[in-house]
């Protein structure tokens, strides 16, 4: 063994002596595949590697943090007409950040105890202004996320049956869809969230329906009646390319029922086009919203929301540009962050975008 | 061609239709009419008063009347709190809201048109960069913010433009915050749809064959990436007529926009009826120009 064998000059047979096995360094070196992922993994890590994304995230999560922790820590409410040591302070009215009334400058001299500051100082009915601008925070967010949340289930569902049945049933939804998406969508919204705040009030009192306010759920429905039809265009879009697979060949000929080839086979894989769908809807609808507000057809009084906010500051504007500015600034930031963060997600999750 | 176009000329007809009696039975649902603020009416002059418009009978027959009294003698009526004529009303607010609708709609067609082809010939470079941070700010700032704010420097603090006035009217700042966001949309439509353009064989064909570049980019990659900028035309009608109402209101400019907010609230049922139409009309009939413009200059879509 040690000693080489004699060779025949065209022999193939090799020396072994010459040769030594690879390190594990070197054998890695050999490694073509990458780490095995799923799609949402492999998403997950394409929109972290996007630096606006990840900021828009982080921008949102702060504001989310802010809207929950600050009216538990602040000691004023939204409606609520400053007071102090017991007694209305009239003077608490239209300050500016950061300062206090003279009522309570003299109460803090008095007695040594620190009043919590105004931030966004107050407006004209004496009512801090920062606990205003989170709670129309509060509202907007929570308008623009359930009305996309409730866009996205009819549309899902429209969608879906449309697009499955195919056929007539598909050209008649389609019809009532194409009917629906032509109307002139604002004039309706503000002609129904009219109609709607006016009429629901007595059929919904004494439920809990009456807590969130006439308005509130006016905006919900109108939403929910005009703009589930672009998203059910693109799921049955979806589903018409989709159920032409061969795995939806095979599931139908081993017997599954329809139901469950929808939703074990067929929508999981729309579902990073409604995901992103739904991350767009939530600032147009925070939008409409921050419209309809804006026109004094928003959510009912004292409620704040930032477009009744920036509404009521337009009176005093000249004077007082600070109570606008806030509230339309957070508009400003809240829908920039949720279009980037969108973005990110398309350019993350759609797999047409893939290079 | 001509069966594609009839269809969707029923389909618009249908939709002013439905848009009508949308509009005719919940505006009659909505308490109170136009008549209930005045306290003073007796009940016998309120009676009257509902005779004269026809306000007793039963809200189908209204609706039937006010139709066939339209469509046959083109009457939209009077308006119920004013007296006027609301077809006369409507071509009065229309005469400004038309001139900012109008050139809000070409500077935003103009700007987002070269903003968007000098984004995509610059392609990652600083003037790209400027471009898409500008867009981004543009679609996330609301109309009513924007007009605010202009109003509030431009006008007030540095009183550069004269305030909105009967005698002095000067379209700057409302022109300007009507036109932010569709032209934001419409650069970034370009911008993409002209990167595609230029990704494709013919444009390398006939960068090969020594075509000078201006015409290259003209003849060969604007052409073909304006066709998913037309799609965009009939929304952006829609989204100005619709903001216009915000910022009409803002500056003061009295233009048809703002007549249809007041018209809910004072339940002025013939003039709500007279703007919702003649709106709906307006929309319908851009949307339909636009999709049939679309078919028309892209060959790639065939009629069904």
């Amino acid at each position: 063994m040690n000693k080489p064998l004699k060779k025949h000059l065209l022999s193939s047979q090799i020396d072994l002596a010459k040769f030594s096995p690879a390190s594990e360094e070197e054998k890695s070196q050999q490694e073509v595949m990458s780490e095995s992922t799923t799609f949402f993994k492999d998403g997950m890590k394409k929109l972290m590697r996007n630096p606006l994304a990840v900021g828009a995230i982080i921008v949102l999560v702060l504001l989310i943090i802010t809207i929950i922790v600050a009216p538990m820590v602040i000691p004023y409410g939204y409606d609520e007409i400053l007071k102090v040591g017991g007694k209305r302070d009239k003077t608490a009215a239209n300050l500016a950040p950061f300062t206090w009334s003279e009522n309570e400058l003299a109460y803090m001299e008095e007695t040594g105890e620190q009043l919590f500051p105004h931030i966004f100082g107050t407006d004209k009915l004496c009512r801090d202004y920062f606990t205003r601008v989170i709670y129309g925070t509060r509202v907007s967010l929570s308008v623009g996320l359930f009305a996309s949340i409730l866009v996205m289930i009819i549309g899902v569902l429209y969608g879906a049956v449309a697009g499955y049945a195919g056929g007539k049933v598909d050209l008649v939804m389609m019809r009532i869809c194409d009917i629906i998406y032509s109307l002139p969508d604002l004039l309706m919204v503000i002609l129904l969230s009219v109609v709607l705040r006016e009429t629901l009030g007595n059929a919904i009192s004494g439920t809990v329906f009456a807590k969130l306010g006439t308005n509130m759920l006016s905006l919900f429905i109108v939403f929910g009646l005009l703009y589930w039809v672009g998203m059910a265009r693109l799921v049955r879009g979806q589903i018409l390319t989709i159920k032409e697979n061969e795995y939806v060949l095979a599931a139908r000929t081993i017997g599954t029922k329809p139901g469950r080839i929808l939703r074990k086979h067929i929508l999981p894989n729309c579902l990073s086009v409604i995901i992103i769908s739904v991350a767009l809807q939530v600032p147009s609808a925070i939008f409409t919203e921050s419209y309809l507000s804006f026109l004094g057809l928003g959510v009912t009084q004292p409620m704040p929301s930032l477009g009744s906010l920036a509404n009521e500051a337009r009176g005093a504007l000249q004077a007082y540009p600070f109570q606008l500015l806030f509230p339309a600034l957070m508009i400003c930031l809240i829908v920039l962050s949720l279009n980037l963060l969108g973005d990110g997600l398309r350019d993350a999750f759609d797999p047409k975008l893939r290079r | 061609m001509a069966k594609y176009v009839v269809k969707r000329v029923l389909l618009a007809i249908l939709t002013i239709f439905i848009v009508s009696a949308i509009t005719f039975f919940s505006m009659y649902a909505i308490p109170g009419g136009p008549f209930s603020s005045e306290k003073a009416l007796s009940p016998a002059v309120m009676a009257a008063l509902e005779a004269r418009y026809g306000l007793d009978q039963p809200v189908p027959v209204q609706y039937v009347n006010y139709m066939s009294r339209l469509l046959f003698q083109a009457d939209f009526g009077v308006s119920l709190k004013t007296g006027r004529d609301v077809f006369e009303t409507i071509t009065t607010g229309m005469q400004v809201s038309a001139k900012l609708g109008l050139s809000a709609a070409a500077v935003a067609v103009a700007f987002g048109l070269v903003l968007g082809s000098v984004a995509a010939l610059n392609r990652g470079k600083f003037i790209d960069r400027i471009v898409v941070f500008f867009t981004t700010l543009a679609t996330s700032a609301p109309s009513f913010v924007l007009a605010t704010l202009l109003l509030l420097v431009f006008s007030i603090q540095l009183g550069w433009v004269p305030v909105w006035s009967a005698t002095e009217q000067n379209y700057v700042l409302p022109v300007i915050s009507l036109c932010m966001y569709p032209m934001a949309y419409i650069t970034r439509l370009t911008k993409t749809s002209m990167l595609d353009a230029l990704n494709q064989d013919y444009i390398r064909t006939a960068r090969a064959k020594g075509v000078a570049s201006y015409k290259v980019i003209f003849k060969h990659a604007l052409r073909n990436a304006l066709i998913p900028v037309v799609t965009y035309v009939g929304p952006m009608v829609a989204f100005i007529i619709t903001g216009s109402m915000v910022v009409e209101s803002i500056f003061s400019t009295g233009g048809l926009g703002s007549y249809f907010v007041s018209s809910i609230t004072n339940r002025d049922y013939t003039l709500i009826m007279g703007v919702t139409i003649f709106l709906a009309i307006l929309m319908v009939t851009a949307n339909l120009i636009t999709d049939i413009v679309y078919k028309l200059i892209d060959p790639r879509i065939t009629f069904d």
